[in-house]
């Protein structure tokens, strides 16, 4: 069914043959076609403010809907505006597809106006990236496209298509199969190698599972409950794999790591088993490598063969997707009890619960405990990065996947308001909260424009300290509390900001304010910006500091609390 | 140790960049590389030396070149048979007084003098890095004046091809 | 300065902390002001700031702002602009302010933390690739592995910036280099063999051109922002009364040239001046001088300039007959070579051939149709020229504001205009503008801005008024995307595909929320008044200049088209 199109008609059929409902965009000069093309599609195109929040946006539409986020630039300086967003959706392995116009083919290369070399750039922050240089070309590459960003370890593919080919008239041959020599993710587990990790499970005393955002990228959340409990194992998550496990669990260590709870960096210290699941040992999580897990035999299983034996040795490699796997696991698994690890796990968690100060003064540990319990632990949260990621991580208590999206690779300030915006749009009826800084929103504050023009009644919790407070947090502990550059002298009001956007701005200031301002926001059904104002001194505590073992934290109480 | 590893490629502008700039993102360092198309025009095959005393980065090496979609099939075939060549080109200062020994030494190593200016001599050889190395130590004494050495190539002996190997 | 610090072991030998050879060695390179934002892998850098004296530190609310400020301020004091930002996202911020800079010949020197050399490689957390990605889009690009190299690095950094053909140069520097030490020496001895210009270019080229001048009776001078590099606006001023030419200056030579003077054509190309695009489809001889020959100035290429003779005087060899074939190439300084040229031609006369253009300048002049009732987008550039008797600082956002803008202010001086000319980026007129204001606190700064590229930086207003930079911001409101819609106007049957903006802010309510100024104008009259409201004003200030929504810019020459067949130009 060969029919005469334009490139960029081709385009958008293949986008809504790949099902997407959405593109998060801002156009210009270089993707006027395609624009033009897809006014005559069903597609909705959300406008937004800046490329960085298209990104983003497609992001957080990913990672709330588990489909494939598409965004669009234009040359040169859209799709440079992009590579924050791009390296964010690497870094966390989340499924975006980046279309972005260029210079007509004849341009390339001549320094033209608004011409840069995106796919140069974005060499190291894509799965895979396209020159697009003939217009017969597209439905095959962006087939491709999105068949290698969502498969495997899911990752952003970024597809750049010249205003000439977009323009030019091609006959479109529907593109049905992939075929990519250089590329075939393994998906199914080696037996001999589960054989191997059955054995180990068998003769371990103590074994804790560690999990990553692996688990939620292969849906492959209700297998690990099952397996968990069935082989009585202890779960603590990274920060990319809250959620996966419902933090209320009596098997829930939470998070672990650097600013993980005692419980769980305790249990992995001890532990003579770990089993990674969908995890990358990263540096935030390990502390000093050589004293990660020091008793435990490790059991790896990702779907990344090259993330396997990456940062610390493995004794069983397992290279396949989770779900199967975990199927694969239960199948053969022997139910099991390990109750005296389980009994040291509770003393560990009565003797070292999270806690912070307390006093009269507004606590945003404590905020974001009352909007766990407001939300029932089951709202769709997101998280800039900073101080109040962690506490987010730390006291939400998630209780569901796909319920907090933060930025944990490359940890993005100017993320969590544009991701919820995409996760809002991908989820009209959920509950969106936005958590952030004083800092990280105003990286991405001209977004307010995209969610009110979109009508999102997203709640924007603001903790402004008019501080950097994360990295005045480090000068606090590394810098002999030399406090440079971290002071906001000229915030704005928050809340009359977010009235010169029509939205309704709320202000916390003391703990009585808490419970009602929060239960007034999250009833309201409007855009909404909450500003919490809290102490520039507040610490994120627990924390391992630099070169040390996971049980070598700092905890509550600490220094003048 | 040094590693070979032999890499097939989609023969596309660009490749080249991607894999050298995983080699400078990863921190790992290449030794030489050589590359040029195969018997299959689309496909181009890369030799690569790579010095890794640590098996743990050879290991990552393989594998992050496995991710690149572009990378069709990579063999480390250090462990492997395998037949290597080199190919160097020396210009080498020459008169008449030396002119004899020099070309007794082009001979030894089975070397051919491919140019012949006033004052110098072109010398082409290949072999293995042994015989490549120890040509260019032998003709130091004359004064070098120019060298260009390809970097290794190498296939696998025997019935082992790339569809099979 | 010397330096007393009590913390760390460095002090025991005469040796110092990367972090604090990295502060030294800015000092030692004259460096005044950098802007930056702070972040984990930085964390050392920033401390050896704490305290100091000569260098003020500007914090920005994103590192873009951070890339635009210090283009800003290179672009107005003729120094290397200089940015600081963390490992990770904060460099990734960084990668459109330094392809903006890149683009537009900027110098600069971009500092960006890494995460330890052990870590690189492993996707450690804030680990981005910046040497790597940033490679198409500077000049050169170092990740410094050892600290003893630092020193140097930063020089070299510094020379590769503002030498030959200047840009913008990275120096990404791994945690455990800032905090390793070794001796302190500057300046270090540094050899780049593989980086060498001509500067003053070949002597019998040089005659070449005598020649040709001596035998053209329609020449042009077609002046780029290569002028404004190698300071050699007095030299253009002085060669072009000598040989009584006409020039025309693009968008990033606007001030190389004073716009006021009766030789002045203003700018050429898609949505140049008439008069300046005949002159130079009309012209026997063409004298490019640091300039690139772009698409936006050629148009067709096969019919720009067809009888002309071209001459191209430039440092990079690289743009010589990169576009268009030159029949004269001379590369070179082009202030030293305007000087060698100033020495061997002669006084010339074109009457014929200024009677022409004048002519054209007088038929077909930069108009726009007045109103009463709606505020016209240009008549407002023309009162803010007015109301600053031409002398203030001018930046722009990109889109039809900045096509006004660079129509309508006229210029006198060579680093009045700041402007994103090659990569034609959103959101670097008010960044830009804070650090011209940065470094000329007392001036009257300007930047026109559209509503949509406004928003791109808008957060930048609490950089504004935490500094108490008094910018004057001037939106040309009419919630579109208004460059895109009139592409879609005059090429795409007015479809108008996601151009319209909806949900813009209060700007005036915006600007207040941040203890800055701000105010609504919606009739022509008030217009003025605004202005110099706006001018008078210690503080920040916004104009929201409600403006005619669908108005287009003309003269345009239509994509692909030469220059002699514009659309608006001559009725």
């Amino acid at each position: 069914m060969a029919s005469t199109i334009t490139g960029a008609q081709a385009l958008v059929k293949i986008l809504e043959a790949e099902g997407v409902k959405q593109v998060f965009g801002y156009p210009g000069g270089a993707v006027l076609p395609i624009y033009d093309a897809l006014l005559d599609s069903e597609i909705e195109h959300v406008l937004v403010r800046h490329e960085q929040g298209s990104v983003h946006m497609a992001n957080g539409y990913a990672r709330t809907s588990g489909q494939v986020g598409v965004c669009m630039a234009t040359s040169g300086p859209g799709a440079t505006n992009l590579v924050t967003g791009i390296a964010t959706a690497y870094m966390d392995s989340v499924p975006v597809v980046i279309i972005t116009g260029q210079v007509a083919t004849s341009m390339v290369g001549t320094d033209a106006f608004q011409e840069v070399d995106i796919t140069g750039i974005t060499i190291p922050i894509t799965k895979h990236n396209y020159l697009v240089k003939e217009t017969k070309d597209i439905p095959r590459i962006m087939k491709e496209a999105f068949h290698i960003a969502r498969s495997g370890r899911p990752g952003p593919v970024l597809v750049d298509i010249p205003k000439d080919v977009a323009s030019d008239i091609c006959i479109a041959e529907p593109s049905d199969k992939v075929e990519l020599r250089g590329y075939k993710p393994n998906y199914k587990g080696h037996p001999q190698q589960i054989e191997r990790a059955l054995k180990m499970i068998n003769q371990s005393q103590k074994p804790v599972i560690y999990v990553g955002g692996g688990v939620i990228n292969s849906r492959a959340t209700e297998q690990l409950l099952e397996f968990a409990e069935k082989a009585q194992i202890p779960v603590t998550t990274t920060l990319m794999g809250l959620g996966s496990f419902p933090e209320n669990h009596k098997l829930s260590l939470r998070m672990l790591g650097l600013h993980g709870t005692p419980f769980a960096n305790y249990a992995v210290t001890q532990a003579d088993l770990l089993i990674g699941l969908g995890v990358r040992f990263d540096d935030r999580v390990t502390g000093a490598i050589e004293k990660f897990a020091p008793q435990a035999k490790i059991i790896h299983i990702d779907i990344d063969p090259a993330e396997i034996g990456k940062n610390v040795g493995v004794d069983v490699p397992i290279v396949g997707d989770l779900r199967l796997v975990l199927i694969d696991l239960i199948s053969k698994l022997e139910p099991q009890e390990h109750s005296e690890w389980l009994e040291q796990i509770r003393r560990w968690k009565a003797e070292h619960p999270l806690q912070y100060g307390q006093g009269g003064k507004l606590r945003p540990q404590y905020v974001m405990e009352k909007l766990g319990e407001l939300t029932n632990h089951n709202a769709l949260v997101t998280s800039d990065v900073g101080q109040h990621q962690m506490w987010a991580a730390q006291y939400y208590a998630f209780e569901r996947p796909r319920g907090f999206l933060t930025s944990g690779g490359l940890g993005t300030m100017g993320y969590g308001f544009p991701a919820a915006i995409g996760a809002q749009m991908a989820d009209r009826d959920a509950l969106v909260v936005a958590v952030t800084g004083d800092g990280s929103f105003q990286m991405a504050m001209q977004e307010m424009g995209t969610a009110v023009e979109q009508d999102l009644p997203i709640k924007i919790m603001l903790f402004n300290n008019n501080c950097l407070a994360l990295v005045r947090q480090l000068q606090h502990f590394y810098c002999d509390k030399r406090y440079t550059a971290v002071n906001f002298t000229g915030n704005p009001d928050f809340a009359k900001f977010a009235e010169c956007y029509n939205a309704v701005g709320l202000k916390i200031e003391t703990p009585e304010q808490v419970e009602p301002v929060l239960k007034e926001a999250l009833n309201n059904g409007k855009l909404t910006i909450i500003e919490v104002k809290i102490s520039e001194e507040e610490l994120v505590l627990p924390m391992v500091p630099n070169a040390r073992g996971l049980d070598e934290m700092v905890e509550f109480p600490y220094g003048e609390e | 140790m040094k590693h070979t590893l032999s890499v097939l490629v989609e023969n596309r502008p660009g490749v080249l960049t991607r894999i050298a700039g995983l080699f400078a993102r990863r921190g790992f360092n290449i030794n030489s590389l050589a590359v040029g198309e195969t018997e299959d025009p689309e496909v181009s095959r890369m030799t690569i030396v790579v010095d890794g005393e640590d098996e743990r980065i050879i290991e990552q090496v393989t594998k992050q070149l496995n991710k690149l979609v572009d990378v069709i099939k990579l063999n480390d075939i250090t462990q492997d048979e395998f037949v290597d060549r080199e190919l160097i080109m020396i210009k080498v200062c020459c008169d008449s007084s030396n002119r004899a020994e020099i070309i007794q030494i082009v001979d030894i190593f089975r070397a051919r003098i491919v140019d012949m200016g006033r004052n110098t001599v072109i010398i082409e050889a290949t072999g293995d890095g042994g015989k490549v190395s120890a040509i260019e130590t032998s003709l130091k004494p004359f004064g070098i004046k120019e060298l260009v050495r390809t970097g290794k190539v190498a296939l696998v002996r025997g019935a082992k091809n790339r569809h099979n190997e | 300065m010397t330096e007393v610090r009590k913390v760390g072991d460095s002090m025991k030998a005469k040796t110092l902390t990367g972090a604090e050879i990295l502060i030294r060695a800015l000092k030692e390179e004259g460096v005044e002001v950098i802007f930056g934002y702070p972040g984990g892998q930085v964390l050392h850098i920033y401390d050896a700031l704490y305290n100091e004296k000569q260098i003020k530190h500007v914090l920005t609310r994103h590192e873009q702002g951070a890339a635009h400020a210090a283009d800003g301020y290179a672009r107005a004091t003729d120094k290397p602009g200089v940015v600081l930002a963390t490992s990770g996202p904060g460099a990734t911020n960084l990668v459109t302010g330094i392809a903006t800079a890149y683009m537009d010949s900027v110098p600069m020197v971009a500092i960006t933390g890494q995460v330890a050399c052990n870590m690189i490689g492993k996707d450690s957390f804030q680990e981005a690739d910046i040497t790597g990605i940033t490679q198409p889009i500077t000049k050169y690009s170092y990740l410094v592995k050892d600290v003893r190299d630092l020193a140097r690095v930063i020089h070299e950094a510094f020379h590769i910036a503002s030498t030959g053909r200047p840009g913008p140069v990275l120096v990404d520097i791994p945690k455990d280099v800032a905090v390793s030490s070794t001796e302190f020496v500057y300046p270090p001895e540094f050899d780049l063999p593989g980086y060498k210009y001509i500067y003053n270019g070949v002597t019998a080229k040089l005659t070449q051109v005598v020649e040709a001048i001596k035998k053209a009776e329609k020449p042009l001078i077609y002046a780029g922002g290569g002028i404004k590099a190698s300071r050699a606006h007095a030299e253009l001023l002085e060669f072009a009364e000598r040989i009584n030419a006409p020039v025309t200056t693009t968008m990033m030579g606007k001030g190389a040239f004073p716009d006021d003077h009766p030789l002045a054509l203003g700018m050429p190309g898609m949505h140049g001046t008439s008069y300046a695009n005949y002159s130079l489809s009309e012209c026997d001889l063409l004298i490019g001088l640091g300039v690139r020959f772009d698409d936006r100035v050629t148009g067709r290429i096969d019919a720009f300039a067809p009888n002309a003779k071209v001459v191209h005087i430039d440092i990079d060899p690289a743009e010589v007959g990169k576009n268009v074939q030159i029949d004269i190439p001379l590369v070179g300084d082009v202030r030293k070579i305007l000087t060698s040229l100033l020495k061997q031609v002669t006084a010339k006369q074109h009457k014929p051939w200024l009677d022409t253009v004048y002519q054209w300048r007088r038929e077909y002049p930069l108009k726009y149709c007045t109103t009463t009732d709606v505020i016209k987008p240009q008549f407002v550039i023309e009162e803010i020229y007015k109301a600053t008797n031409g002398e203030a600082f001018v930046t722009t956002e990109t889109g039809q504001h900045q096509m006004w803008a660079a129509q309508y202010y006229k210029c006198k001086y060579p680093r009045q205009f700041m402007s994103s000319g090659g990569l034609g980026t959103m959101g670097y007129g008010f960044p830009a503008a804070l650090g011209v204001q940065m470094a000329y606190p007392e001036s009257i700064v300007f930047d026109i801005a559209g509503d949509g590229s406004i928003q791109m930086n808008s957060q930048e207003l609490a950089t504004a008024v935490h500094y108490q930079l008094p910018v004057n911001i001037a939106i040309l409101n009419n919630n579109f995307l208004g460059m895109v819609r009139q592409w879609q106007d005059l090429f795409l049957d007015k479809r108008y595909s996601h151009t319209r903006l909806e949900g813009n802010p209060d700007f005036v309510k915006l600007a207040q929320a941040y203890g800055a100024e701000g105010l609504r104008v919606e009739r022509p009259e008030d217009v003025r008044s605004a202005i110099e409201q706006a001018i008078k004003s210690p503080k920040p200030f916004v104009l929201d200049f409600v403006v005619e929504e669908e108005e287009n810019v003309f003269p345009m020459v239509p994509p692909g088209g030469s220059l002699n067949k514009m659309l608006g130009g001559s009725d």
